[in-house]
């Protein structure tokens, strides 16, 4: 495990990141937690020849209270979502998903603005902040925009960033206490990838679903929205059957990938499984 | 016999904690990649993208002018001198041994295998360079699934075909055993291929001083390491130093002369520098030799009232491409476990060494007796179910009493202690099992979607490898003894000296406790030395769970002979003579009068003043021994494990897990409980996670631990682990223990898996049984019975109904 030569730049301010970035063009990276870009570095399957190292730039850290949204730094480590007061008030989700990826050593390093800009489907907070209707914010040479999680995830590990655009936080609607979660991952062993994961979110009313979201993890090169299943379970009965029913359309219009973990056929069966468990548990039925 | 053997004993059974530990848990090991000698360059190998190829040219020149690069090699520029990887277990006469270049210099017949070095300034500059090396390949068929490799038709991996040996044995009459008996069950079991995972990836530096050479190596076996780099590579012995430094793990995967290491040794030679190679972890997966990788048949004749009449085993081993170290020998080690703890009439065992384009397989923990205990223990499992018996009463009635040790198997061996009934009924209890069974039948009865199963495992092994005349019956290269010497220092103090090159399992310790109670010294007074061969010239290493079952016994047979000699210095200085002399807890004294002694200590500054010792007697109170054991070691014990498995997903949860293992007298207590859990963790490993995959062009699928799942603490269950204590028939009464739990726990988790899913057809799951495997099992076995229907039959009827 022995990377490639590449030069390395520790910037101290967003602008200046910027400009790095900027003046490495093709060939320049950011690099956070380092949890996904450096095994690939050192299997040498990527050869960037500037690092352009966010670890200093503070201002990209932490949780903070935007009204009716909540705004999370993009350099805020899997840790901290885990343990972060206000993440557990108001989306609890990615709290919950947060604390399944790998192992506690990973979460201590690995970001989430790095899990979202990595986009690998596998990876269990682009499904989350898809199925959060978050929105990721990005600032590049020409200035900030903001770009909604539904437009952000392109294709396998490509996402609507520009090259010499850096994330730097997402900002996630705020869920009101009528609004249940449940994130259902499944993999092999605890540090493992997802073979399928299920976010689900679903707000009751009346013994009823009023609204449920579901994103899919692992069911195709890009997290997708399990849009079946939202049509089906919006005004079904709050039961586990009804829930179970809605799930299984879950593997509707996804192309789930064959490694050995797992064939297509199955996750399609797995994913079907999942999520009338996520719904229940998120429907607390 | 000395004395101290029926004195109180004050450390054996202590529970103490290791004396290596503070060393490695701070950070001050010295691995061998952490060695930096001065001028020292490092290697980085070009390995064959391809499972098998004819090479047609390799131009190393486009290295040479890149940043750093000292040299480049091809296997061309090795052809004189590099010889052949020897196989020291020729287990037939006809055996093909097809020739090992440690670099290709013609052909590739695995994806891994080097082609080409660069030596360089840094292991970057090395790596880096790897990409300006031009080989041309041929590609030729690979040759991957072992089944078909003998056919005529099939691609050949040597010249000479795929064969390489078929070894038999046979006893009683099979034919008699099988025909018109009651029931005749056969199953095929596949044991999948293993990569061995040790924490420290292996690493080599060799260093060349006008003619002399020394070797740090990550490795097992310095001793044979040196014998072999002077017997095969023309090296006079004298000349060779090799030092295991720390050694962080090998479960068999550092049992080997690797082509590294016989390379860097080459190239240090060629270039006049120390040089260096440690793997990454891919390079690891590719090239550390693999395990088991097995087809067995197996086939069972029994009474109706399951007395076992006879087994018949079949095997065909995928040897890889060639054959290494021990490759032909491992399915051997197993062959004469198939029979396990039970009596029979009849056995018979046949062996077919298939040679393959894949990594050769060589020992892993366990060698060849993982293998056996599955196919037997699984197969007992479905004997059981046949005949509606439950599966532990089944066991019993084949099992040897402990009234009958010693006790002659069907293989020939001699069990010389054992008692299954004791381990069997202290692991029922721990377990509950009668409560979990009837947990089992209520959810079958409710037709559950997550089915509670449970498995037994009844093992035996035999270990503390070798009794050297066994070894030369099954033509092994060596011999099975062990070496320990004792040097008593003119303080008191002493360094012990072992043969025996741990690489994790804590000697130091162990050897400690047996030494201070031997001698009578403090545990703190002793030093342990062992994995240089010019500090611990003679020793058959560490491998078969024989270190302590040999290597102490040798221990105790140095220390007898440092009593023996103090004893007489001591009879000078006390003015007595020897035979009225007593020796305990480290003191000699006159028998009838306790208050004229000397302590051991007192003897040895004695000696080294050598003022006043007796006539005739060499000033020094040091000792050498070796021991040959007269036979293997038997550990046994009952394992059971409950898993409940999610019918919907088929994830397999393992519920509790219960351990009572007989692996007699125990010197450190937590080290044995250490041994078995580890051992337990990587049996489970091969039954729920791991497999080493190739390709159908023979590519390694499975190169990084991403894709090789080896499961971590999060992943297990707490173990409840109990011990039995029949002591074995040597001086200190001790078993084995390095492999037991590997041995044991595989079964068992798989039978829990089965047992579960036998009401819903399931016969078998094909190992590591992932979640998709045992989904794809349930759904061939058509799936649940209609929701709320209570699954027919229980656990035990599935054959019957
Ligand atoms: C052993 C192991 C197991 C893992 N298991 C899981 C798992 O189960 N589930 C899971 O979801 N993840 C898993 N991961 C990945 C982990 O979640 C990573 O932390 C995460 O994917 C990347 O975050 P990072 O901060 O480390 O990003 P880095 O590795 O530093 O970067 C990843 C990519 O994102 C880009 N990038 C990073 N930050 C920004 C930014 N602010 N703006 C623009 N581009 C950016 C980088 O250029 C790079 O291309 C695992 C990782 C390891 C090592």
């Amino acid at each position: 495990m022995i990377p490639a030569k590449f030069d390395y730049v520790r910037p101290s301010s967003v602008g200046d990141a910027v400009s790095a970035l900027a003046g490495g063009g093709e060939d320049a990276k950011v690099i956070a937690g380092g949890q996904s870009l450096l095994p690939l570095l050192r299997l040498r399957l990527a050869y960037p020849e500037l690092l352009v190292d966010i670890g200093g730039l503070d201002e990209l850290c932490g949780v903070t209270d935007d009204g009716d949204h909540l705004l999370i730094g993009a350099r805020t480590t899997h840790y901290q979502l885990v343990h972060d007061p206000l993440i557990t008030e108001h989306c609890g989700l990615l709290a919950q998903a947060a604390g399944t990826v790998a192992d506690p050593a990973v979460r201590h390093r690995g970001t989430l603005g790095g899990s979202i800009a990595h986009a690998d489907p596998a990876g269990d907070l682009p499904a989350v902040v898809l199925a959060l209707d978050a929105t990721m914010i990005a600032t590049g040479p020409a200035g900030g925009r903001e770009i909604p999680a539904g437009e952000f995830f392109v294709d396998y590990l490509t996402t609507a960033l520009a090259p010499g655009e850096i994330l730097t936080g997402i900002r996630v609607p705020k869920l009101g206490a009528d609004w249940g979660y449940r994130y259902e991952k499944f993999h092999r062993t605890a540090q493992a990838w997802a073979i399928v994961g299920v976010a689900a979110l679903v707000r009751r009313s009346d013994g009823h679903v009023a609204e449920a979201r579901v994103g899919l993890t692992n069911m195709g090169s890009v997290p997708i929205r399990a849009a079946a299943v939202e049509t089906a379970a919006a005004g079904a009965q709050a039961s586990p059957e009804a829930l179970r029913e809605a799930a299984a359309g879950a593997d509707e219009g996804t192309q789930p990938p064959a490694d050995l973990h797992g064939a297509p056929d199955y996750r399609r069966h797995l994913a079907r499984v999942l999520t009338g468990r996520a719904l229940e548990a998120a429907a607390g039925v | 016999m000395t004395a101290t053997v029926d004195a109180p004993t004050a450390e054996l059974g202590k529970a103490r904690l290791r004396k290596e530990d503070a060393k490695l848990l701070t950070g001050q090991t010295n691995w061998t990649d952490n060695i930096k000698l001065t001028g020292m360059l490092h290697l980085a190998f070009l390995r064959s993208p391809y499972a098998h190829a004819k090479i047609t040219r390799v131009d190393v020149s486009g290295a040479l002018g890149q940043p750093g690069v000292i040299a480049a090699f091809s296997g061309a520029d090795f052809a004189a001198e590099q010889g052949s990887l020897p196989c020291a277990w020729p287990v037939t006469p006809d055996i093909v041994i097809p020739p090992h270049p440690p670099m290709a210099v013609d052909e590739v017949r695995y994806v891994g295998e080097a082609v080409a070095v660069v030596v360089a300034r840094d292991r970057y500059a090395a790596a880096d360079a790897l990409a300006s090396i031009d080989v041309d390949y041929e590609p030729l068929p690979p040759v991957l699934d072992i089944r078909t490799a003998l056919d005529p038709g099939s691609p050949k991996v040597h010249e000479a075909g795929n064969k390489s040996y078929e070894w038999v044995f046979a006893n009683g009459d099979v034919d008699a055993a099988f025909s018109d008996a009651p029931v005749v069950l056969e199953r095929t079991y596949r044991q999948q291929r293993l990569i061995p995972c040790a924490m420290e990836p292996r690493a080599v530096v060799a260093q060349w001083v006008g003619d002399e050479v020394t070797l740090w190596s990550a490795t097992q076996i310095p001793h044979v390491l040196r014998f072999a780099l002077s017997a095969f590579f023309g090296i006079p012995e004298q000349n060779v130093r090799v030092i295991a430094p720390d050694v962080g793990g090998g479960f068999g995967s550092k049992l080997q002369v690797t082509a590294e290491e016989v390379l860097a040794v080459l190239i240090g030679r060629k270039i006049g520098k120390p040089v260096k190679w440690a793997e990454t972890r891919t390079e690891g997966n590719l090239t550390v030799h693999h395990g088991r990788d097995q087809w067995q048949q197996i086939k069972i004749a029994a009474e109706a009232d399951g007395r076992i009449r006879g087994l018949s085993v079949d095997l065909l081993a995928d040897m890889g491409a060639y054959l290494m170290l021990v490759t032909p020998g491992v399915p051997l080690l197993g062959a004469f476990m198939f029979p396990a703890i039970y009596k029979m009439d009849a056995y018979s065992f046949k062996c077919t060494g298939v040679f393959s384009t894949k990594m050769p397989t060589d020992a892993y923990r366990g060698a060849g007796r993982p293998e056996a205990t599955f196919a037997i223990e699984r197969i007992m499992d479905e004997l059981a179910a046949e005949l509606g018996i439950e599966p532990l009463e089944l066991r019993e009635r084949n099992w040897i009493k402990h009234e009958e040790f010693p006790y002659t198997t069907i293989c020939g061996l001699t069990y010389d202690s054992g008692n299954y009934e004791a381990a069997t009924a202290k692991a029922r209890e721990l377990f509950d099992y009668d409560g979990l069974r009837a947990e089992q039948r209520l959810r079958n009865e409710r037709g559950d979607k997550v089915r509670l199963g449970i498995g037994i495992s009844t093992f035996t092994e035999m270990c503390g490898l070798a009794p050297s005349r066994v070894l030369g019956s099954l033509s092994y290269g060596a011999g099975g003894w062990e070496h320990a010497a004792i040097r008593m220092l003119p303080t008191g103090k002493v360094e012990v000296v072992t043969g025996s090159s741990a690489h994790g399992q804590g000697h130091e310790t162990a050897w400690s406790q047996i030494v201070a109670d031997q001698l009578g010294v403090p545990f703190e007074d002793i030093r342990v030395l062992h994995g240089d061969t010019q500090v611990s010239p003679k020793g058959m290493d560490t491998y078969g769970s024989r270190s302590l079952a040999v290597g102490g016994l040798a221990l105790v047979s140095a220390c007898d002979k440092v009593v023996a000699k103090a004893k007489i210095i001591a009879a000078a200085m006390l003015e007595a003579s020897a035979d009225d002399l007593e020796f305990s807890a480290g003191r000699f004294s006159v028998r009838g009068d306790p208050e004229a002694s000397k302590t051991i200590q007192e003897v040895a500054l004695a000696t080294f003043a050598a003022h006043a010792l007796p006539e005739g007697v060499e000033p020094s109170l040091d000792s050498d021994a070796t021991y040959d054991p007269d036979n293997f070691s038997f550990p046994h014990g009952t394992h059971l494990c409950a898993t409940e498995v999610d019918t919907e997903t088929g994830f397999v949860h393992i519920r509790s897990y219960v351990a009572v293992d007989d692996v007699g007298v125990v010197v450190n207590p937590l080290i044995v409980e250490g041994q078995v859990h580890g051992g337990i963790a990587q049996g489970i490993a091969q039954a729920l996670y791991e497999e080493g995959v190739y390709d159908e062009a023979g590519n390694l699928v499975t190169t990084t631990l991403a894709d090789y799942l080896v499961p971590s603490a999060a992943d297990l269950p707490s173990y409840r682990t109990e011990r039995t204590t029949t002591p074995a028939s040597n001086r200190l009464g001790v078993k084995g223990v390095g492999e037991a739990g590997t041995i044991a726990s595989t079964p068992a988790v798989v039978n829990a898996i089965v047992d579960a899913l036998r009401p819903l057809g399931v016969q078998d799951v094909t190992m590591p049984c992932t979640p998709e495997r045992v989904w794809r099992a349930i759904q061939a076995a058509h799936g649940q019975p209609a929701q709320g229907q209570p699954a027919q039959g229980s656990e035990q009827s599935g054959g019957m109904a």
